[in-house]
């Protein structure tokens, strides 16, 4: 995983709440392997462009300097709907490596976590806020220093966000988490032992 | 000493390996993937780690499974690349020794409608599946919530996955069901009430007489859209009803081992003083058939309802959401909803792809002729054997609908099954996101019987007048 320590780049303001995981990653799209050069089409793909393939000049992505967009400045409850790691996958091949928003769908909060995306809760009227001060000033940039735990706005503002410890450390050194679990093998097999002890029925499973 | 507990509590505790600050590294019963688990397997490969527990991983030909031609297998499929989804999964679960539930297998369906059918799904489990309607599997009485493709790929090469624990959520819903009101209704009716983000965070319980009444089936379509509300999992109690429905099914606890289970499940439903972090509640009696009108399946209201005007919102972003909404879906403010003609009818996804969800719908169907194409699409070839072996097939190929194969279908529409741009589809799947069912596609989430009520009217209607009329 990537690592995430201090990013200070071009943001985009995304006003529309409820961006589901559909929109961020159309599920025709689900069948691409990541590697692939057209990956950097998917997000929001059925918005930014026609069926021919051109873009659609107003949706936000497709304007300056919104195309070099590092951080997404959103509303409540982003990437909620379908488990799909792709719509992760599709931020990243834009450039996107943050998202600020008042709330998010908890499994592609978690998709972020697993990929050096962060994802970053803030009060909904502060995200307003951020988005204000963006679309007044196209040369703004937002700061997300994760050490700080702050968010530095266009104005110079800064906003203290929450993440816990470890899964801030994790992101800070981009820890894989299967390393992580491998530290606690002795733990893991003594569980299965016990587990396989009291239950069974549960921790094996019967052949038809 | 220890104090009351809820069930998602139990559970939860008996399934900590260890916890690392605010993270538990949670033991992992069952594991379901699907055709679009292939950048889980991608990633075994490049880190060369192979299942630790292969027998405890199921793999699902449904989200690419086509619907008609079965008989021709994979010949039937025309394009490659969908062809190829199905193709992949065969291969790497051959080479990892994992169950595969592939298109010409008789007990293939989809992954919820499956795990349940086969025992695969029990009381007391903490299972993950790489679909966000995982869900589905919690009204069996266990914790079952859906995950990513990283998370996937932690859990099937350590049967482990590290978690924050959420909070617990209690939906007491009392009262009954009104005539031709179905258990979709009662959850698109939850969903509008605390939101498409309103349970993020929580894992669900559903409680109270009406959840006690209804069957399993009807429990698992309420289960099923959880995660429509935000919520991390549903779960309902296992009372004698999940018992019962449990017992004898292939992979389910036999013998010796299933009294043991039995004697441990009981002590699994939430203790009378249990405190949860969120409590709502809701009378079943009150509600009518649902029909969503937007963009996500917060927007719904009773059939007999008007589409809101974006005036009467109370702030300019309710405002803008809703003109929004409307716009997308080519429908004026304040316009009845029964009044609204459909193009399409979809029956069956794994909300609403069961027996009892066909026998529902065949009711309906025989009052009268499709107006408009309305696919049948069982969510199993089991639940398609029973249909087919009550004469639900006859009904519905007799009342012009169309009987097809086991899969996932114009609920996610990858497979092939799309609708066109504009098309307007009364359907019993989940989401009626923008584009979800084919790009420029609207979608109307509805319960089996009111979907064939809109097939045979040929508009959204309320079923209970077709239904008293006849």
């Amino acid at each position: 995983m990537e690592a995430f320590t201090k990013l200070t780049a071009v943001a985009v303001p995304i006003d529309e709440p409820n961006v589901d995981t559909n929109q961020l990653c159309p599920t025709r799209f689900n069948k691409m392997p990541i590697g692939d050069p057209d990956y950097p089409r998917i997000l929001f793909h059925d918005q930014r462009f026609n069926p021919d393939g051109s873009e659609k000049p107003d949706f936000i992505l497709n304007q300056e300097p919104y195309r070099n967009a590092e951080i997404i400045v959103a509303d409540r409850n982003w990437g909620g709907g379908s488990s799909r790691e792709t719509a992760v996958y599709a931020l990243m091949a834009f450039g996107v490596r943050c998202v600020i928003a008042s709330s998010f769908g908890d499994i592609h909060r978690n998709n972020c976590l697993k990929n050096g995306v962060l994802p970053v809760t803030l009060p909904n009227e502060t995200c307003i806020a951020l988005r204000r001060q963006l679309r007044g000033n196209l040369e703004a940039t937002i700061t997300v220093d994760l050490e700080s735990q702050t968010v530095t706005a266009p104005d110079g503002t800064q906003h203290k966000f929450d993440i816990t410890p470890v899964t801030k450390r994790c992101l800070i050194k981009g820890l894989d988490d299967v390393g992580r679990t491998e530290e606690f093998q002795g733990a893991i097999d003594d569980f299965r032992a016990r587990y396989r002890n009291d239950l069974p029925f549960q921790a094996s499973i019967a052949k038809p | 000493m220890t104090s009351a507990q809820t069930m998602f509590e139990k559970i939860w505790r008996q399934h900590v390996i260890t916890e690392e600050e605010d993270e538990a590294l949670l033991y992992v019963d069952r594991c379901l993937i699907h055709e679009g688990s292939r950048h889980t397997f991608d990633q075994m490969d490049e880190e060369n780690r192979s299942p630790v527990e292969p027998d405890k991983v199921f793999a699902f030909s449904d989200h690419y499974a086509q619907t008609t031609g079965r008989d021709n297998g994979l010949g039937a499929i025309a394009d490659p690349k969908i062809r190829g989804m199905i193709e992949l999964l065969t291969k790497n679960t051959k080479k990892h020794g994992i169950r595969h539930f592939d298109i010409d297998d008789p007990d293939q369906g989809i992954l919820h409608v499956v795990g349940p059918e086969q025992g695969i799904t029990i009381p007391g489990i903490l299972l993950i599946g790489a679909d966000s309607h995982t869900a589905t599997h919690g009204a069996l009485g266990n914790l079952s919530f859906g995950a990513g493709s990283s998370e996937v790929y932690h859990v099937v090469v350590t049967q482990t996955l590290w978690q924050r624990k959420p909070k617990a959520m209690r939906i007491a819903i009392d009262g009954t069901l009104p005539f031709g009101v179905a258990s979709k209704d009662l959850i698109l009716a939850i969903i509008a009430k605390i939101g498409h983000g309103g349970a993020a965070g929580h894992v669900i319980e559903y409680a109270g007489s009406a959840v006690d009444a209804m069957t399993i089936e009807q429990r698992m379509t309420v289960c099923n859209m959880s995660i429509e509300a935000g919520g991390r999992a549903g779960m309902m109690a296992p009372d004698d009803k999940v018992l019962d429905y449990v017992h004898g099914r292939p992979y389910a606890p036999a013998g010796a081992d299933w009294d043991q289970a039995v004697a441990y499940w009981r002590t699994l439903p939430t203790d009378d003083d249990a405190a949860f972090d969120t409590e709502v509640s809701l009378n079943a009696s009150d509600l009518a058939p649902m029909v969503t009108w937007g963009t996500n399946p917060e927007h719904t209201l009773p059939i007999t309802g008007r589409t809101p005007a974006p005036e009467d919102a109370g702030t300019e972003a309710d405002k803008s959401e809703i003109a929004a909404a409307l716009d997308y879906m080519d429908i004026k403010p304040g316009t009845p909803l029964d009044t609204i003609a459909i193009d399409r009818v979809f029956i069956g996804s794994c909300t609403n792809g069961r027996i009892e969800d066909l026998r529902a719908a065949a009711e309906v169907a025989r009052l009268g002729q499709a107006k408009v194409p309305a696919w049948i699409v069982p969510g199993s070839a089991a639940v398609k054997r029973q249909a087919e072996a009550e004469g639900l097939d006859r009904i519905f190929s007799g009342a012009g609908f169309e009987w097809r194969d086991p899969g996932c279908s114009l609920c996610t529409a990858i497979n092939g099954d799309i609708l066109q741009p504009g098309v307007r589809c009364a359907s019993t799947s989940n989401r009626n996101f923008k584009g979800r069912q084919g790009l420029g596609s609207r979608t109307h989430l509805v319960s089996p019987a009111m979907a064939a009520a809109a097939a045979i009217t040929g508009k959204l209607t309320d079923v209970r007048s077709l239904a008293k009329g006849n």
